[in-house]
């Protein structure tokens, strides 16, 4: 896509016309995390022009002009930081470039301000008089930046640019896409590890609006002219299936965790010292296991997809986090160039990592080239639950061995995990701070389909190490804060082998909670603290329990991020609220059940999502250090569970070692 | 036989299957989409509209039931977007993915005429119903309180 020709077009992130109408392009998926106002606002400060004139627009995918365009990992900020404030910046030079030659003054005598040029004189030109001849200059090799004492967008509350539009009910999500000579369908898909062997579609193909019944890969896909006719339609579908070997269930995974935690086949990811022969001579040792199962992320969007495959031109459309991907996924499948693949984004209803995997892009477009027609498929709640790309079901061993001074000296952690990879973290803090260091790690293959799940492994793996701290804590006799502030100093004054954080910056977090949740202070509250660091950014937390007609209940969260440059304050606060939210639901009720590859729940009537009447008040602080923004969307999440355990532990001397804990 | 209702103050006549369900009917039938499918089995409230001025779970709810009803969906609240609840929406930017907001904001402004001066205790338990998967439970809570305050006595 030739940018250059759009007029006003300056760059991929924005336009300027004559009349002076400035849009802003948002290049990444919204699934919910803000970065659609994000993007756009770093665009603008550096623009210099006021919030209110600018339009922002969403970017189909264009592998030409933008890159990294897609959503997860929290990497966003990170990566494009720069690429934005050089987007806005270079086309502010050029505007003052533009206005210096027409008053003939040196450009170092102008200045901009809201979309304007001021020149010495009191001269003064918008943005839209001067676009035209701006976009004859070159594109200015260096930039400056505004310094962050000037910034009037970024740091403060910016209101999502879509809020208009949702609180008014525009159909803007996935599901709600209409296109000319578009067809419905739902798919049937197998249980785990299962073969389709035989459908009978007969009396399926008989119902009102059924259009055809066809099946490819496993599948019997139901198209018809409306959704209600083939919700009922699906009814009359008998599937058939067989497998080569036994269907897994709960059982089968609970003997591969007790097989995965003996083998001797396990991946050293760690070590540091001789963990064996300190564990022999530590004066105390302290070990505890951890487990969790599969679940899924149920975002409120179902999955679903649009696809009309002609030959010469595939549009897709709808809601994916990695559009690239599925242009290319579905350009092999097709067998057709990449080029002729349009892939138009929607916004979604939450993602959570499930819209990592483009299977239901590859279904509609495979759909689509056998019916040849223009198809949206949309997953049933209960597709969506039990056809997941689950959160690995996985078994932590911590073992931990402390001197008699209470010093640790020997650190042990196996993770066993299905379909998990790498489940451990093996350069995250504690690691760095002891001398003795095992880390290993045990993937099982199974026929369940796993992938990211917000805070991919470290969802649960926070969790399991923030509560194991504070067992080690308190039998080595130890404030678990200062313990923690403890170990940053041995790894600030002498660290053991490669580290991942700043020690400087997880201490500081540490300290803010420490004071602002009044650590030990508050009569009558138990609290509970955890710390994480993951995709870059650090969170501090205490979770207050107080007992309730002699129940734990959890009435307050303090947290502390430090994520460097909070770009939008009001959208920073969504994702540290949200996500401890989802952190503090899943590890209290979430669970997955498996039956002969079949799972269960697969409601909510069953499936217990946490609601409003059960969330605790949560204080969301921010560390004020500008640096250079890193990860929001899923570091507040992984220290949750922790925060939350060790609280109630502290009020009932009850501890957790599995998810979920009711 | 077709059944006919009213929505959104407009008379619609609807000659489909009287089995199907009013969140289907809106959207597939209607061209109504800004009512949204979140489980279809009225356990998530995202597909909450309003019948005769109650707020309703619209995925279990077949058309043959509310023959002559008034229906109002997000797109009737106020199609400018002025209504009290959903100028706090906006105000407290409270929607994150969006989609369960739909069915807040109309659960929300049902409460609201049924009590316009609520407790905070009133709008926890009265919004309760509704999941939002993103977790915007505190700011949906403020917001009510927020538009409660709009709403000229």
């Amino acid at each position: 896509m030739a940018i250059a020709n759009e007029p006003g077009r300056f760059n991929a992130f924005l336009s300027i016309d004559a009349l002076g109408k400035i849009r802003l392009y948002s290049p990444n998926p919204e699934i919910g995390q803000g970065i659609k106002t994000a993007f756009p606002v770093v665009v603008a400060e550096e623009l210099d022009v006021d919030w209110s004139q600018v339009e922002v627009l969403q970017a189909n995918l264009d592998t030409q002009n933008f890159e990294r365009q897609l959503t997860g990992g929290s990497g966003a900020l990170k990566h494009s930081w720069e690429r934005l404030r050089k987007a806005g910046a270079s086309v502010r030079q050029m505007m003052m470039q533009a206005a210096a030659k027409q008053w003939n003054v040196d450009v170092s005598t102008c200045k901009t301000s809201k979309g304007f040029v001021l020149g010495p004189a009191g001269q003064k030109a918008s943005y839209g008089s001067l676009a035209e001849e701006a976009a004859k200059l070159p594109v200015p090799a260096t930039v400056t930046y505004k310094d962050r004492k000037d910034y009037k967008i970024i740091g403060t509350r910016v209101r999502g640019v879509d809020n208009r539009s949702i609180v008014t009910g525009k159909p803007v999500f996935g599901l709600d896409i209409r296109k000319p000579g578009m067809v419905f369908a739902q798919i049937v898909r197998p249980p785990f590890g299962a073969t389709l062997k035989s459908f009978s579609a007969d009396d399926v193909k008989k119902m009102p609006g059924i259009i055809d019944v066809v099946s490819f890969k496993n599948k019997v896909a139901i198209v018809g002219t409306s959704t209600y006719e083939i919700l009922q339609a699906r009814q009359n579908l008998t599937c058939s299936y067989t497998s080569e070997s036994a269907l897994e269930s709960n059982d089968t995974h609970q003997a591969w965790f007790e097989a995965g935690m003996k083998s001797d086949k396990a991946t050293v990811q760690r070590k540091d010292g001789d963990f064996a022969k300190a564990i022999s001579e530590a004066a105390k040792v302290i070990e505890a296991t951890y487990e969790c199962p599969f679940i899924s992320h149920s975002p409120m969007e179902p999955m679903n997809f649009f696809a009309d495959v002609k030959p010469g031109a595939v549009v897709l459309a709808g809601p994916t986090q990695v559009p690239q991907p599925a242009q290319k996924a579905v350009a092999t499948l097709l067998g057709v160039p990449e080029n002729t693949i349009q892939v138009e984004l929607s916004k979604m209803g939450g993602g959570f990592g499930r819209r990592l995997n483009n299977d239901f892009a590859l279904e509609a477009a495979e759909l689509s080239s056998i019916i040849k027609k223009p198809v949206l498929v949309m997953w049933t709640r209960e597709d969506d639950m039990g056809g997941g790309t689950y959160r690995p079901a996985v078994r932590y061993h911590f073992k931990v061995g402390i001197d008699a001074k209470g010093n640790i000296t020997a650190f042990y952690l196996r993770g066993v995990g299905l379909n998990a990879g790498n489940s451990t973290r093996q350069d995250n803090f504690p690691v760095g701070a002891i001398d003795n260091v095992l880390v290993e790690s045990f993937d099982q293959k199974s026929a369940v389909t796993t992938g990211p799940w917000r805070a991919p492994i470290t969802n649960f793996l926070g969790f399991a190490e923030q509560a194991f701290l504070d067992e080690v804590a308190e039998a080595a006799g130890k404030d678990p804060i200062q313990m923690r502030l403890d170990l940053l100093a041995r790894v600030k004054s002498n660290p053991v082998g490669k580290i991942t954080y700043e020690p400087d910056r997880f201490a500081e977090v540490i300290k803010q909670a420490a004071e602002k949740s009044q650590w030990k202070k508050k009569p009558g509250v138990h609290q509970g603290f955890s710390v994480y660091y993951s995709h870059f950014s650090y969170v501090a937390q205490v979770a207050d329990v107080q007992m309730k007609n002699g129940k734990p209940q959890v009435t307050q969260i303090t947290a502390v991020t430090d994520c460097g440059e909070v770009i939008n304050l009001s959208g920073a606060e969504n994702q540290v609220k949200g996500a401890i939210i989802d952190g503090m639901g899943h590890a209290m009720f979430a669970k997955l059940n498996l039956q002969a590859g079949v799972t269960s729940p697969t409601n909510f009537n069953s499936y217990r999502m946490i609601r409003g009447n059960e969330i605790p008040k949560i204080d969301a602080y921010f560390v004020n250090n500008g640096i250079s923004p890193t990860g929001l969307g899923e570091p507040a999440l992984p220290p949750t569970g922790g925060s939350i355990a060790n609280a109630i532990y502290a009020a009932t001397q009850k501890r957790f070692y599995k998810q979920p804990f009711y | 036989m077709a059944i006919t209702l009213t929505i959104n103050r407009k008379k619609v006549s609807l000659d489909i299957d009287p089995n199907t369900p009013l969140l289907w009917a809106l959207r597939d039938h209607v061209g109504l989409l800004g009512t949204k499918y979140g489980c279809g089995i009225a356990q998530c409230g995202a597909c909450t509209v309003w019948v005769n001025g109650e707020a309703t779970r619209s995925c279990v709810l077949p058309i043959s039931a509310v023959a002559n009803a008034q229906i109002t969906t997000i797109e009737g609240l106020d199609p400018a977007g002025n209504h009290p609840v959903q100028q706090a929406w906006d105000e407290l930017d409270v929607p994150q993915c969006g989609y369960c907001q739909a069915g807040q904001i109309m659960t929300a402004a049902a409460l609201l005429k049924k009590n316009p001066k609520p407790t905070k205790q009133d709008v926890v338990d009265g919004m309760a119903g509704n999941i939002c998967r993103c977790g915007t439970y505190h700011r949906i809570q403020e917001a009510v309180l927020l538009a409660s305050k709009k709403t000229k006595k």
